[in-house]
């Protein structure tokens, strides 16, 4: 197991390399001189040839390149070309709100969709099944804003339950970040219970016909075992697939959530960035998330040897 | 145990006049219609029958696993030591299992959990049925282990199922169904997907455990030969009616219906077939020294390296049958698909009439794949089930520029000599019953036109009278066509029927061979011997009704 991990761990940084490069070619691509793009348009030469100076860009390519990996290997990732502040230090302010709404989706999700899942799994055709099977096609399709906005309508604005929107560190209280968080939340949940339960379901469904699962059956154990240590644990490795692949993919609704509202997390970082073409911010963002991704899959592939003995690599 | 003494034992399991209906609406379409059992302490009885006989249903409808809304018992009684289990709660029928009624099932690869070690598994049952703390119960486990003659017990405990062989395994399905000492085992095909001699020590085992405990044993199965091991009574089934039951040498001796005489006729004599004339003919397939190892590479580059064949020669001459016997693991598989060149081999040659094709490149291999062609075992997979049949049958010579109108002409034709009608070209495979299926794949491989037929354990998965079917069909068309086949089986009875030469192996290496007659009746090797030993039934000539002494005799 230990050497498993080590293993995967060195083949990850390849992967992150081939990341780096990409992200500092990013720059260096971009049509006309890097020097001008950012300066903008009203750059006198001397403010060009400072900013040249700055980014290293009348060394050789190479000696540029492992200049900035060194800066990044350090922590540092540049300066952000607008607010003139560190980008480890923008991430690090904007980074609570994000990764909070996406583990407590995440969490919500799970919760609620794998139970759901089973159940509609094991009632099989019934009136449960099909009311679970409807309300996934309806979380598939309706946008994540729609959702989100028809969530305000209801408990912030008509029932005035809650905060329409808006963000509270942790540190500052559970109740205030709790109800702020419960909305976006709720509306980014959506999708991702619809996508697990369906999956659960489907994976369920398959083992259920399992020989195994008769035999446990005929063990006389009660059913709830039957679902959960037979036909769930079999059935684990797609769900865990899923939630792992619908975790990464959470970044882009993240930036959608956030927007509607209004959390002052990365995804709107990213968004004002690109917007603002500042590419210092950009490239972090691209070198955080790609990280975030490599890890994932590492936990995914570390989950399936936990979950299935049978795997082995 | 004799009849006698049987009557007199309580009885156990009485099925009295049961019918099982396809779907919850009485008067539909009965699986199950009217059977009636009698089971008593200590005995066997047999359900024997042909695939879609009833006898499985029957099996769940005891134990009440019977798929919810699917198959729904209408009438009768099923009485479990007096107790009537058909209107029984569900919370009643599990207690009732695993503590009265058990059961054992045919595929011991499938039928424990992967993903949980097989002594949790056996736990599970005692967790379920008694109040026994953590401790008594991994002793009353270690100790049903050891019963069930598993080595190294404390090990297989922690053992996940992957980690255990097929027989091992059983033998786990067979702890776990009688830790509690049933009444009742009701064992479907338990021993089926097993090689001979191990199925030999599982039906030893049962019949000891039965000793021990006074177990009831419901036997599921479809081969005479296990029946003639096991059976104190039996059964026989077909289209879920119950043709006729009685003692085993009545049944066996003096069976009284046609369809019980036309399955006792239909199982394969272990006495081999006459020769046919050797004739001299050209050599069409030869392998020298064929070798195959697999390596697995493992964390930092340990390869370990498993011979899967070594140094196989041997010699197939046109029209002639050559097969190769042996049990699973002896590496038979591995030669056909070096042979056919589905795997690469890793040494020696195979020569197709007389050019060498072990280290052709994929390309230079095209023009010589149509001369071998191979039949698979499972008819129900090997179809491609998205293509019609006569797509199926002219796919080869199509890719091989054979116009498609006359590919699908010439499919029409190789259907009529395999007695299938020729408008089955439009229809698709899952229209067509598994001996059908069988026929297809081998008009599919005969669309090539091949000089050699590689069949690898094409009849395993076909019923007895079926079985007999597709034998008389293959040999058929190697009388017409002339072609050679190369006949991969682990069933002594249909090697005997069907091979003019036999190789047996054993771990990748041919252990002996020679013409059938010589190897099947005087084997040289102990390997050969101990495969005879094994072969259940080996004591009866089922078609003459007759035990084999009785035939010497005559």
């Amino acid at each position: 197991m230990f050497g498993y991990l080590v293993r995967r761990v060195l083949a990850a940084i390849p992967v992150m390399g081939v990341v780096a490069v990409f992200v500092f070619l990013l720059l260096r691509l971009t049509p006309g001189d890097p020097a001008a793009i950012i300066a903008g348009d009203q750059a006198s030469p001397e403010q060009l040839e400072r900013i040249r100076i700055s980014l290293g860009l009348n060394e050789p390519i190479y000696t540029q390149f492992f200049t900035w990996i060194g800066k990044v290997l350090r922590g540092d990732l540049g300066v952000s070309l607008i607010s003139q502040v560190p980008v480890v230090q923008m991430i690090g302010q904007r980074i609570e709100p994000t990764v909070s709404l996406a583990l407590s989706t995440i969490i919500l999700s799970i919760v609620v969709a794998v139970p759901l899942g089973v159940i509609a799994a094991w009632k099989h055709g019934s009136l449960v099944d099909k009311g679970v099977m409807s309300l996934s096609v309806l979380g598939f399709s309706i946008p994540v804003f729609v959702i989100g906005y028809i969530l305000i309508q209801i408990f912030a604005i008509e029932l005035k339950w809650l905060p329409v929107q808006g963000f509270r560190s942790l540190s500052r209280g559970l109740w205030p970040f709790f109800e702020r968080a419960l909305l976006p939340t709720l509306t980014l949940s959506f999708i991702y219970i619809a996508l697990i339960a369906r999956m659960t379901r489907a994976a369920v469904l398959d083992v259920l016909g399992e020989d195994y699962v008769r035999t446990a059956r005929a063990k006389g154990i009660a059913e709830h075992a039957v679902l959960l240590r037979h036909a769930l644990r079999n059935a684990a490795v797609p769900v865990i697939t899923v939630i792992g692949t619908g975790f990464a993919l959470l970044i882009s609704g993240v930036v959608v959530t956030e927007s509607v509202f209004n959390l002052p997390g990365i995804g709107r970082l990213t968004v004002d960035a690109v917007l603002a073409r500042d590419y210092p911010v950009i490239q972090g963002m691209i070198l955080l998330t790609s990280g975030l991704y490599v890890l994932i899959n590492l936990l995914i592939d570390v989950a399936y040897t936990l979950l299935d003995p049978r795997i082995r690599y | 145990m004799t009849g006698t003494t049987a009557m007199t034992h309580p009885i156990v399991l009485d099925i009295e006049d049961l019918v099982v209906g396809l779907g919850p609406k009485p008067g539909g379409p009965r699986v199950i219609d009217g059977i009636s059992l009698r089971l008593r302490e200590a005995e066997t009885l047999c359900l024997v029958g042909e695939s879609g006989s009833g006898k499985s249903v029957t099996s769940l409808t005891v134990m009440g696993l019977l798929p919810k809304r699917a198959l729904v018992p209408g009438g009768g009684r099923v009485r479990l030591v007096g107790e009537e289990v058909l209107q029984a709660s569900d919370r009643r029928l599990r207690q009732l299992r695993a503590t009265t009624m058990a059961m054992i099932f045919q595929e011991p690869m499938t039928a424990l959990n992967p993903v949980v070690p097989v002594g949790r598994q056996i736990d599970e049952v005692l967790r379920a049925h008694t109040k026994l703390d953590a401790r008594e119960r991994r002793r009353r486990i270690l100790a049903m282990m050891e019963q069930v003659h598993l080595p190294d017990v404390e090990r297989i405990f922690a053992s996940y199922p992957h980690r255990l062989s097929g027989g091992q395994r059983q033998r786990i399905m067979i702890a776990m169904a009688l830790i509690l000492e049933p009444k009742l085992l009701i064992a479907d095909e338990p021993t089926t997907a097993l090689d001979v001699t191990t199925q030999k020590q599982i039906l030893t085992l049962i019949r000891e455990l039965q000793e021990n405990q006074g177990t009831a044993v419901l036997f599921i199965t479809h081969d005479m030969g296990v029946v003639a091991e096991i059976a104190d009574r039996v059964a026989v089934m077909r289209h879920g009616r119950l043709v006729e039951s009685g003692p085993l040498d009545a049944i066996l001796r003096e069976p009284a219906q046609d369809y019980t005489r036309h399955l006792l006729s239909a199982v394969p004599s272990l006495v081999p077939r006459p020769p046919r004339p050797d004739a001299g003919a050209p050599v069409v397939l030869e392998t020298t020294g064929l070798g195959k190892v697999y390596r697995e590479r493992s964390a930092f580059g340990r390869a370990r390296e498993v011979a899967a064949a070594k140094d196989v020669t041997l010699t197939l001459r046109k029209g002639r049958t050559l097969g190769i016997v042996g049990e699973s693991g002896s590496g038979k598989s591995t030669v056909a698909r070096c042979i056919v060149r589905l795997v690469d081999p890793s040494s020696g040659a195979i020569r197709v009439a007389g050019d060498d094709i072990s280290g052709l490149s994929r390309g230079a291999l095209r023009p010589h794949r149509k001369r071998i062609q191979m039949i698979f075992q499972d008819p129900y997979r090997s179809l491609n089930p998205r293509l019609t049949v006569g797509e199926t049958i002219a796919e080869g010579p199509v890719n091989f520029g054979v116009a498609r109108e006359d590919a699908l002409a010439r499919a029409r034709e190789l259907l009529k000599l395999v007695d299938l009608p020729p408008d089955a070209v439009t229809r698709y495979p899952h229209q067509f019953s598994g001996g059908q299926r069988q026929r297809i794949a081998i008009a599919r491989a005969l669309a090539m036109e091949p000089d050699v037929l590689v069949a690898d354990e094409a009849v395993s998965a076909l019923d007895v009278s079926v079985q007999a079917q597709v034998l008389a069909l293959l040999d058929e068309i190697q009388q017409r066509l002339g072609i050679a086949l190369l006949f991969i089986t682990h069933d002594l009875r249909v090697a005997a029927q069907i091979c003019d030469d036999v190789v047996v192996m054993q771990h990748g290496r041919i252990v002996e061979q020679g013409p059938a007659q010589e190897v099947l009746t005087r084997p040289r090797q102990a390997y050969t011997r101990q495969l005879f030993e094994a072969a259940p039934g080996r004591d009866w000539d089922f078609a003459h009704f007759r035990p084999v002494s009785a035939a010497v005799a005559s």
